[in-house]
């Protein structure tokens, strides 16, 4: 907390910006859905960091609130014919209650328990919506083509749909900045640092994790919207992909957990090193491998991750980049 | 389904529920010890069953020799994972062993995945079958349960009876004062991770000999093993061997009375609620 404002939020909500205009500007439209994918995976892992990176309880199962969000707007869309922004807010109202009441419970537990039963959340979830005809049960639900009409037709739906993603993913490194500069996140560190602790200087822990928890709940949901929107159809599996969230967690890992910057970071690298693996012939047989090794030399050698990392080597970085 | 389905569904599951508690012990072993959740768990069990395949196909044997291999094998395995990624992060933050364990995870599917594909696999063995009134018990299901049961009891007996098994304990329960006492800490961690995993491939190894499987197998049976586990309480073994029962019997029964695919809701929502309301699990932990 120096007493000088550092110019780190706005230079990187510029660079966001920028890097989001670049598709609409040149109207390159895989570089969009590319980038479409990384805003998506900045929202995920941004999100998670508050709950485990400022909190530190490891939210396995975050992805349930992805998955959540997805599910009921598609379903207002698809169903009611409600639109697009108006059912992707809406889908944030299942997401975050769920958050609330589950985390009221669950968020008493400590460490292990705690990441077990997000899974089990998620599982349960995922479970319960297979069977949950109307949604769609296992086949799911889809659009109809015509539901674009709307929109202007199905590209500037897609256009749409990742200005939307572009917004949603700026929003939550920002508020992820907030908090981490705010009293609640200090509240949320020292909780990390010593439950007990907080508790004696006068924190409530169980408030402050709550809405740790809908924080995190809060913009996967909407990232869920604008996806399945583009996407056109939803599934159980691709919506509660149990793999997608683990991999936010190791994106929020790669980058530099507890910091702001560092799940931005890690989202896009962990894109375009798996990009880079797929498209290989000679690695794509063992990009699985090859991203486990990463993971493992990370975690044992640079636990701090990029960010984490570039700190201890620039010590005049401290203060500047959170 | 009726009700005369009732009685031999629910003993088919009990029967299942061993095998499910025997590799949730390995999972319950290395979190009793190092409060580590092994994310290998899945692809461990995964090598079990491609032990057993390769075993009884490429060199001929007997599958139950595959399951004494997988045993040793998975000893070896555990004990390089826990050197190669856990060790040095031992004391670090779990997301760190979560992650640790996860990226070994990785390596080992995408290896499995390199070499074997993804395309199902079965292990044919046929020792026949006991008919008692209307039940019919398979030949491997019930040696399944005499194994599981065996390599239980010897964990037991491992861990109260020897000195390296009580030595294992002690660190288990308090870790610096172990030391003091001039135990080898570290030694001890890699052995548990060592037993723990070859208990979860020996599980795997006898799955193995009862259902077709892939790769990516053990997947499934990993998220078994987190409900199981949480039903006995994490940290007890012998929990781990009543949970494995109750869930064998739950989907037995269960899969009777509501249609197959409502069995997960079930057993998700039962997961949750004992994690809420009775965290310490069926059985009270102890190690």
């Amino acid at each position: 907390m120096s007493g000088r404002r550092s110019p780190f939020l706005p230079v990187v909500l510029l660079v966001l910006v920028g890097l989001a205009a670049v598709p609409l500007v040149t109207g390159n439209p895989s570089l969009r859905e590319e980038l479409f994918l990384v805003f998506m995976l900045i929202t995920l892992a941004s999100s998670v960091n508050v709950i485990m990176g400022y909190a530190g309880y490891v939210s396995f199962g975050n992805i349930v609130f992805f998955g959540l969000g997805g599910y009921f707007s598609f379903w207002l869309m698809d169903v009611h014919g409600v639109t697009f922004l108006v059912a992707a807010l809406l889908g944030t109202v299942p997401a975050t209650l769920v958050a609330l009441l589950i985390g009221i419970p669950i968020l008493r537990l400590r460490g292990a328990y705690f990441a077990l039963a997000t899974i089990g959340i998620n599982e349960a979830m995922r479970a319960f919506v297979t069977n949950f005809e109307p949604f769609g049960g296992a086949v799911g639900m889809f659009f109809s083509f015509s539901i674009y009409a709307q929109y202007g037709g199905a590209k500037s739906a897609a256009v749409l749909a990742y200005v939307v993603m572009a917004a949603v993913a700026i929003a939550t490194v920002a508020t992820s900045y907030a908090i981490k500069k705010s009293k609640f996140g200090l509240s949320l560190m020292a909780i990390r640092e010593d439950q007990d602790v907080a508790q004696v200087v006068g924190i409530d822990p169980a408030r402050a994790k709550i809405l740790a928890y809908v924080v995190s709940a809060f913009f996967p949901a909407l990232a869920g919207a604008a996806f399945f929107f583009k996407n056109g159809i939803i599934d159980p599996p691709s919506a509660f992909d149990l793999t997608r969230s683990i991999e936010s967690l190791v994106m929020v890992a790669l980058g530099g957990i507890g910091t702001v910057a560092g799940p931005v970071i890690g989202a896009g690298l962990y894109e375009w090193v798996r990009g880079f693996l797929i498209t290989n012939p000679t690695l794509a047989n063992i990009q699985l491998v090859l991203a486990g090794l990463l993971l493992v030399v990370v975690v044992l050698f640079a636990p701090g991750g990029l960010v984490g990392w570039a700190l201890r080597r620039f010590p005049q970085l401290r203060g500047v980049v959170e | 389904m009726s009700l005369d389905a009732l009685v031999p569904s629910a003993v088919d599951g009990l029967m299942l529920g061993f095998v499910y508690g025997l590799a949730a012990m390995g999972l319950t072993l290395i979190f009793g010890v190092m409060k580590v959740i092994n994310l290998a768990h899945g692809p461990v069990i995964a090598i079990g069953m491609f032990v057993v395949l390769l075993v009884s196909q490429n060199l001929g044997l007997s599958p139950y020799v595959g399951v004494v291999i997988a045993a040793l094998v998975g000893l070896v395995v555990g004990v390089v994972i826990y050197f190669g990624a856990v060790d040095r992060v031992i004391e670090a933050p779990e997301v760190m062993t979560l992650l640790a364990t996860y990226g070994v995870s990785l390596i080992i599917v995408g290896s499995a995945t390199a070499i074997f594909t993804t395309s199902p696999r079965t292990v044919d063995v046929d020792l026949g079958a006991l008919r008692i009134g209307g039940i019919t018990i398979l030949g491997t299901h019930a040696v399944a349960v005499v194994i599981s049961v065996l390599a239980a009891g010897a964990l037991y007996l491992f861990l109260f009876r020897t000195r390296t098994g009580k030595s294992v304990r002690a660190v288990a329960n308090d870790r610096p004062a172990a030391e003091l006492m001039g135990i080898d800490s570290r030694r001890m961690l890699a052995i548990s991770f060592g037993i723990g995993t070859s208990l979860a491939m020996v599980g795997g190894a006898l799955l193995a000999t009862m259902f077709s499987f892939t790769v990516l197998s053990g997947g499934a049976y990993e998220t078994k093993s987190f409900v199981i586990v949480v039903l006995g309480g994490l940290g007890s073994p012998a929990g781990a061997l009543l949970g494995g029962i109750v869930l064998g019997l739950l989907e037995g029964v269960t899969g009777v009375f509501i249609p197959v695919s409502w069995v997960p809701v079930l057993e998700y929502a039962i997961f949750v609620a004992i994690l809420v309301i009775r965290p310490q699990g069926l059985l009270r932990s102890r190690t």
